[in-house]
């Protein structure tokens, strides 16, 4: 092996340039650091790889994911148990990976929520209200030592620099009618008024308030209006084209990096960004409490190291993890003995779906629609916000209903007795596409000892390096929520008054599936924690044992929420951000006292 | 799977001999689709319904990466699978057979997609996931090989000189891995058959199925159209615009009944 090329060095180092990579190339060159970010996917911009008509092609981006990581190059193992044989992810089907400019917020849903606030405190508060022996003895829960209160300006931030479209529920600790009454109190509305809601979403809405729930718009980072952000920036309004999630937005109103940060970006001195850059480990000093800077494999495959004096780690949840302990920074967790913590908390979400049939009368105009806009939600069963007590689980799920574009590969809903081919199938398909619709929960998982992420020992990359292996399986827990929460979607669907009805929930003993898309909602593994003992990170998502390194995105989660993750990702990479310029940047170093 | 409604099940004559060589790939493109076009009386006078979309002409094809006698297996099957019947055209008229031997040459059919790095456990829990050491291309040649095995084994032919019936019963076999020695592998390849089957049905036409657009015609699905600014306001309202696509053509609102 040569010796790497070496750059000049510079100030800082991002590593990906997804949602939080972007957040904190645009703080530091703010600040006036020299910095340099390594992508390892392919430059992407709205024109010409997002252009219509070519971008309306489901075959492409929603199934073969061509805006999608490859596994062929790099994939993740999987097993159920510790002590079993994981073997490779070789497929997508439970979660994608994003890649390239904008990463997975290039090809997201836009699904944009606020952490509840007790998602935050989330031990402390369950242990407050039923007692400590309410949660099992193997549930790792962690508070994050973060108030809501502290990342509140910074959800209200991004909603601005995201053109969120929303009605506000609680607004200053008033309660607003049509919002969400259960989240954080606000200090500002949302920057945009909602699209009223397509026709599943109505009849979900109308049933929810007849059973006296508080139905809401899901907060859509989807545009509805010409609408100019605080970094001067405009997006487009949204048409309800259908085709978000796996495709980039060619009308500039789904929320992405490329559509709200990165034109401010450009031509700034003080930025460099390199794509098809891959980094293969971070380099530490001799005595490995200082990071010294990366190194990456380019285009060409060659070796190069770019020294930095800050390194800030902005890769998808699962590879963020993978490159601390390739880089050996921390202690990697070991579940036999609860030490270590590189690895640790790993979590996922659990999702069910309950389908509602109706006759060919209902028009349900499936393929108008978005990830996001025109959707609605109830929240009164998601975190806290309901009596766990007797209920026998912690945590809850937030659910929705709507359309994201009625693709008829992937999103065809059919009764579970429908014939799978055949002229039956094609009767059922012919019968039920245009007139049905689906309510999903989205579950919280909680963490659990057993349930961790850590170097695979068989499996490497194209690079040579040991794929990252993950060791989960449900827990009880989480079948008693989805059992809960569902039967309340089940409720819900039946005053829809459909002619029939499914539902898919996951019954206790049901395996992990890998083969079935339920979300790209993966947490933890680099967590955010209150001592270098039970986390990776402290508040700041500064790594406890190497100071000059930051961990952002979804890695940090102690345990997941019922939401999708990007709006507490992005607000704690904002908070990480507002503290690195207020203080490291004076006084590099530990920003809490261990 | 006999409780399918098809008329046809048992009228159907095998489909006409393969042999390799000419003109054959068209010949026998042609041919199914004729054959499987042939509406009964019966079935018409059930089916409720007033017209009836003739399927399109195939195009003339050959196949690149399947061999004649696997052609035959790929047309035979995907007239099973997507039949044509009283609800449109099926898989064959639209062109999903094409499609299916253009993947086979794309990197997706060389398994460019997929991890395929060994070691190989492929008796892993189902759970996790696909865990045999063939790409896409190598799955099809082996479990259509697999398939006509078994066809001989019953019925002495190869699985495209079967009736309809007797086709859909050993799919079926496929599909439940119930066919003996190759029972997880044959299980494997329908599992992928299906799912290309019906990518190729409901893609944009440029990708050699979906031809006209009946898939989506069927369906009432407008394609790549992809902006319903005028809809926003108006949930519940039949959309009344026929689809699009990518190449910019255009087709018809469904017209051969129903009611939607």
């Amino acid at each position: 092996m040569s010796t790497p090329a070496r750059h000049k060095p510079v100030d800082a180092v991002i590593i990906g340039f997804g949602w939080t990579g972007s957040i904190m190339a645009k703080e530091l060159t703010d600040a006036g650091l020299s910095v340099v970010v390594l992508e390892r996917g392919p430059a992407r911009d709205t024109s010409p790889d997002f252009a219509y008509p070519r971008i309306a092609d489901e075959l492409k981006h929603a199934i073969r994911g061509d805006l999608w990581h490859r596994l062929s190059r790099e994939t993740f193992t999987v097993r159920h148990r510790v002590g079993d044989t994981a073997v490779p992810y070789r497929q997508y089907g439970s979660f994608v990976l994003g890649t390239g400019t904008g990463g997975a917020g290039a090809h997201w849903n836009g699904q944009q929520w606020r952490a509840s606030p007790n998602d935050l405190r989330i031990r402390s508060l369950y242990e407050e209200r039923y007692g400590r022996k309410f949660i099992p003895a193997d549930m790792t829960i962690q508070d994050y030592g973060i108030g809501f209160d502290e990342l509140e300006p910074h959800f209200d931030h991004f909603e601005k620099v995201a053109g969120v479209a929303g009605t506000a529920g609680n607004l200053h600790g008033t309660i607003q009618p049509g919002g969400n009454p259960f989240e954080g109190a606000r200090s500002s509305d949302y920057p945009n008024r909602p699209l009223p809601p397509i026709l599943s979403s109505q009849l979900f809405a109308n049933a929810a308030r007849e059973l006296g729930y508080r139905p809401f718009p899901v907060p859509a980072a989807n545009s509805t209006t010409a609408y100019t952000n605080p970094y001067g920036v405009r997006m487009g309004p949204c048409n309800l084209c259908g085709f978000c999630e796996g495709f980039g937005c060619f009308l500039y109103s789904k929320a992405s990096p490329q559509t709200t940060i990165l034109p401010v970006l450009k031509g700034r001195a003080n930025l460099e960004v390199r794509h098809d850059a891959h980094v293969t480990r971070i380099l530490l000093d001799a005595d490995r409490e200082r990071a010294t800077g990366v190194r990456y494999v380019d285009a060409a495959g060659r070796e190069t190291d770019q020294p930095a004096s800050m390194v800030v780690v902005a890769a998808f949840q699962l590879n963020s993890v993978r490159l601390l302990l390739l880089s050996g920074i921390g202690t990697p967790y070991d579940p036999r003995t609860g030490k270590g913590t590189v690895g640790k908390n790993f979590a996922y979400q659990m999702v069910s779906t309950t389908s509602a049939f109706f006759g060919e009368e209902v028009a349900m105009n499936p393929f108008v629609g978005a990830g996001a806009a025109g959707q609605q939600a109830i929240d009164e069963f998601n975190a806290d916000h309901f009596d766990h007590a007797g209920k026998g689980f912690v945590g809850g799920a937030m659910i929705f209903a709507g359309a994201t574009g009625g693709r008829p590969i992937a999103q065809m809903p059919l009764p579970p007795d429908a014939p799978r081919w055949g002229s039956g199938w094609k009767s059922a398909v012919r019968r039920h596409y245009a007139h049905s619709s689906s309510v999903a929960t989205m579950g919280s998982v909680m963490a659990y000892r057993d349930r961790y992420l850590d170097l695979d020992p068989t499996y490497r990359d194209a690079y040579g390096q040991p794929l990252l292996r993950i060791t989960f399986d449900w827990h009880p827990n989480e079948y008693r929520m989805t059992a809960f929460t569902s039967a309340r979607a089940a409720a819900i669907v039946r005053a829809m008054r459909p002619q029939r009805i499914a539902q898919h929930v996951l019954q206790p003993g049901d395996a992990y599936d890998v083969r079935y898309y339920q979300s790209s909602h993966t947490t933890g593994g680099a967590i955010i924690g209150t001592h270098p003992a039970n986390s990776v990170l402290n508040r700041y998502s500064q790594c406890w044992d190497v100071p000059n390194v930051f961990v952002l995105g979804a890695s940090s989660f102690p345990q997941n929420i019922g939401y999708n993750p990007t709006g507490l990702a992005v607000a704690l990479a904002y908070f990480a951000a507002a503290k690195i310029r207020s203080a490291y940047l004076k006084a590099p170093g530990p920003l809490v006292s261990a | 799977m006999s409780d399918l409604h098809d008329p046809r099940a048992g009228h159907a004559g095998p489909l006409p001999d393969v042999q390799p060589g000419g003109r054959r790939g068209f010949l026998r493109g042609t041919a199914t689709v004729a054959l499987s076009s042939v509406l009964l009386p019966s079935q018409a006078a059930a089916s409720g319904r007033e017209t009836r979309q003739a399927p399109l002409p195939a195009a003339a094809y050959r196949p690149v990466y399947f061999t004649p006698n696997e052609w035959a297996f790929i047309l035979a099957a995907v007239d099973r699978l997507i039949p044509d019947d009283g609800n449109g055209p099926g898989g064959v008229a639209a062109g999903v057979p094409e499609f299916l031997d253009r993947q086979m040459e794309l990197p997706y059919g060389h398994g460019a997609y997929w991890y395929m790095q060994g070691p190989f456990h492929p008796d892993s829990p189902a759970t996790l996931g696909y865990q045999l050491r063939l790409t896409p291309r190598e799955l099809y040649r082996a479990g259509i090989a697999a398939a006509d095995r078994a066809s001989m084994a019953l019925h002495g032919t190869a699985f495209a000189g079967l009736r309809a019936n007797q086709r859909d019963t050993l799919l079926a076999a496929l599909e439940q891995g119930s066919i003996p020695r190759d029972g997880s592998l044959a299980a494997a390849f329908f599992a992928l058959l299906l799912k290309n089957t019906r990518e190729g049905f409901f893609a944009d036409p440029m990708y050699g199925g979906n031809r006209g657009m009946v898939a989506w015609k069927m369906i009432g699905f407008p394609g790549a159209r992809a902006d319903f600014t005028d809809w926003i306001d108006q949930p519940g309202k039949p959309y009344p615009y026929g689809p699009v696509a990518i190449d910019g053509s255009t087709g018809s609102i469904r017209s051969t009944g129903g009611k939607s």
